[in-house]
C-alpha cells in the first residue's frame, strides 16, 4: 500500500523520534508512506472562527498536493492523508470538514488562484487509524519481542479525539490505543488523565500553568503504577517530559517517568534495528533507555 | 456592531440557549488559572457585557482542549466562543504576548508546533 504522508514540522524537528520508528513499523506492516511533495505548514492551530477563510489556506493546499500526487501518478487512486502529529491531524481535517459547505471551498478556491481547485475529497487519516485499519492480528504476527511486564499508561491528549466530528475515538473514553499496546505485549495501566490537555501551546510563556497540568497528569498514571507513558501528539510529548524539570521544581513529590511515542513501542516489540527507536536523538528529559534495558527491551 | 453580536458572527454560536450548569467550568483542566470561569464569560455574553470579559484572562488561558464543549448538554462551542473573544482582542492590534519575554534558551528548546500555534492564538 502506498498513501500519501503529511508530516509537518514536529516530525522533522522535536518528533523526529516519532517519524523514524512509524516509517519503520510501517514499512514492516506493507505501508509505503509517501511523503507530500511541496508541502507546507498545516496551519496550525486549527481555526475556530467563522469569518476568516485565510486560515483554511495553508492545510487546504497541503489536501491540493493530494490530488496532484494522484494525478502525477506518486500514488494510485489513493486519496487518504496519514498523518502522525495530532496537532497537524486536527488541523487538516477541520479544514476538510469546513469546506465541505460549498460556497465556502468555492471562495477559498478562488482566492488560491495559482493552485488547481480542491475537490473536497481527500480523507484524512491518523496513524492509530491507519494500523487499526491493517489490522491487530497482522501487527500481532510482527511482535517478536512481546513487551511483557512493561507498564505502559496510554496518553492521548486533546486534538486526536476533540471535538466529537474530528476525534477518532471516543471523546471520553478512547480505547484505540490501549488494544494496540495489548496487541504489543504491554501491560496496560489505567490512565484516569488519559484525555487530559497537556497545557498545550501555554509551554512557551505560562510554563508554570503546563508544570501543574504536568504533575496532575504524570502522578495519577504512576499511581497506578505505569513505568512509561505512551503519548501520540509531539505538543503533549514536550511538554509531559520536559516539563517534569519544573513540575519538580513546585511539586517535588512527583517521580520522574519516561515519554515515548506509542510507535516507538512498535518499533521494539517488532523488534526492528535499534536506530528505528529513536533513542539515541537528543530529545528526551527522562531517558527511557535505562527502564528499557531493566526490562530487557533494549 | 455591537460586541455580543460580534462574538456569534465570529463564532458562529448561540449562547443564549446556555442554561447554567456549570459543567463547563467543571470539566476545564485550566480553571485554576482563569479569573472568570468558564459559564461566566457565557452569563456575560448572554447579558452583553463583552468589555467586562474582555479585562479578564479567561480567554487567553484556553488552551482549546475542547472538553467543555465534549460535555456541554446544549451543545454550545464555547472553544469557538473563547476564539471569538481572543479575536475581539487582536483585531484591535492588541497581542498578548511579546516573544522578547522568552528566553533565548527557551526559544531553541520549545517545538516549533508550539511556539506557531501561541502565535496564531495571542498575536494579530
Amino acid at each position: 500500500m502506498r498513501i500519501p504522508y503529511f508530516p509537518g514540522c514536529a516530525m522533522k524537528t522535536t518528533a523526529k523520534n516519532c517519524e523514524v520508528s512509524a516509517m519503520a513499523v510501517a514499512s514492516k506492516l506493507g505501508i509505503e508512506m509517501v511523503e507530500l511533495p511541496r508541502w507546507n505548514c498545516c496551519g496550525v492551530f486549527p481555526s475556530l472562527v467563522n469569518d476568516d477563510l485565510m486560515r483554511h489556506v495553508a492545510p487546504i493546499r497541503n489536501l491540493i498536493r493530494v490530488q496532484e500526487m494522484n494525478k502525477s501518478g506518486i500514488v494510485e487512486n489513493e486519496y487518504r492523508l496519514v498523518t502522525l502529529c495530532s496537532m497537524c491531524y486536527h488541523t487538516l481535517k477541520e479544514a476538510n470538514l469546513f469546506v465541505k459547505d460549498k460556497e465556502k471551498l468555492t471562495k477559498i478556491n478562488t482566492f488560491m488562484d495559482r493552485e488547481e481547485e480542491y475537490e473536497g475529497g481527500v480523507k484524512v487519516l491518523s496513524f492509530l487509524e491507519l494500523l487499526k485499519e491493517v489490522g491487530y492480528e497482522k501487527i500481532a504476527k510482527e511482535v517478536k519481542k512481546p513487551l511483557k511486564g512493561l507498564k505502559v499508561a496510554p496518553y492521548y491528549g486533546c486534538l486526536l479525539l476533540r471535538p466529537r466530528e474530528i476525534g477518532i475515538d471516543d471523546p471520553e473514553n478512547p480505547t484505540i490505543l490501549e488494544k494496540l499496546l495489548e496487541v504489543l505485549g504491554a501491560d496496560v495501566v489505567d490512565n484516569p488523565c488519559k484525555v487530559q490537555c497537556c497545557g498545550s501551546y501555554h509551554t512557551v510563556d505560562k510554563k508554570s500553568i503546563v508544570a501543574k497540568l504536568t504533575y496532575d497528569n504524570l502522578r495519577y498514571p504512576i499511581e497506578n503504577g505505569a513505568e512509561i507513558i505512551a503519548t501520540c501528539c509531539p505538543l503533549c510529548t514536550f511538554n509531559l517530559d520536559s516539563r517534569q524539570k519544573e513540575a519538580k521544581e513546585l511539586y517535588r513529590d512527583l517521580k520522574e517517568i519516561p515519554i515515548v511515542y506509542y510507535t516507538q513501542l512498535m518499533a521494539i516489540a517488532f523488534d526492528l534495528e535499534k536506530k528505528f527507536f529513536g533513542l539515541d536523538l537528543d530529545l528526551y528529559y527522562k531517558n527511557p533507555k535505562p527502564l528499557l534495558k531493566a526490562k530487557n527491551l533494549y | 456592531m455591537e460586541l455580543a453580536e460580534k462574538v456569534k458572527n465570529i463564532s458562529g454560536e448561540n449562547v443564549l440557549s446556555c442554561y447554567q450548569c456549570g459543567l463547563c467550568s467543571g470539566s476545564c483542566p485550566l480553571r485554576f488559572a482563569m479569573d472568570l470561569s468558564p459559564t461566566q464569560v457565557i452569563r456575560l455574553t448572554q447579558l452583553g457585557l463583552i468589555e467586562k470579559i474582555l479585562s479578564s484572562n479567561t480567554f487567553w488561558i484556553c488552551s482549546t482542549c475542547f472538553s467543555c464543549f465534549a460535555r456541554c448538554p446544549r451543545e454550545i462551542n464555547i472553544t469557538k466562543i473563547m476564539e471569538a473573544l481572543r479575536q475581539i482582542k487582536l483585531r484591535r492590534d492588541q497581542d498578548y504576548i511579546d516573544l522578547k519575554n522568552v528566553s533565548k534558551e527557551e526559544l531553541k528548546k520549545i517545538p516549533p508546533i508550539a511556539l506557531i500555534s501561541n502565535l496564531r492564538k495571542t498575536t494579530a
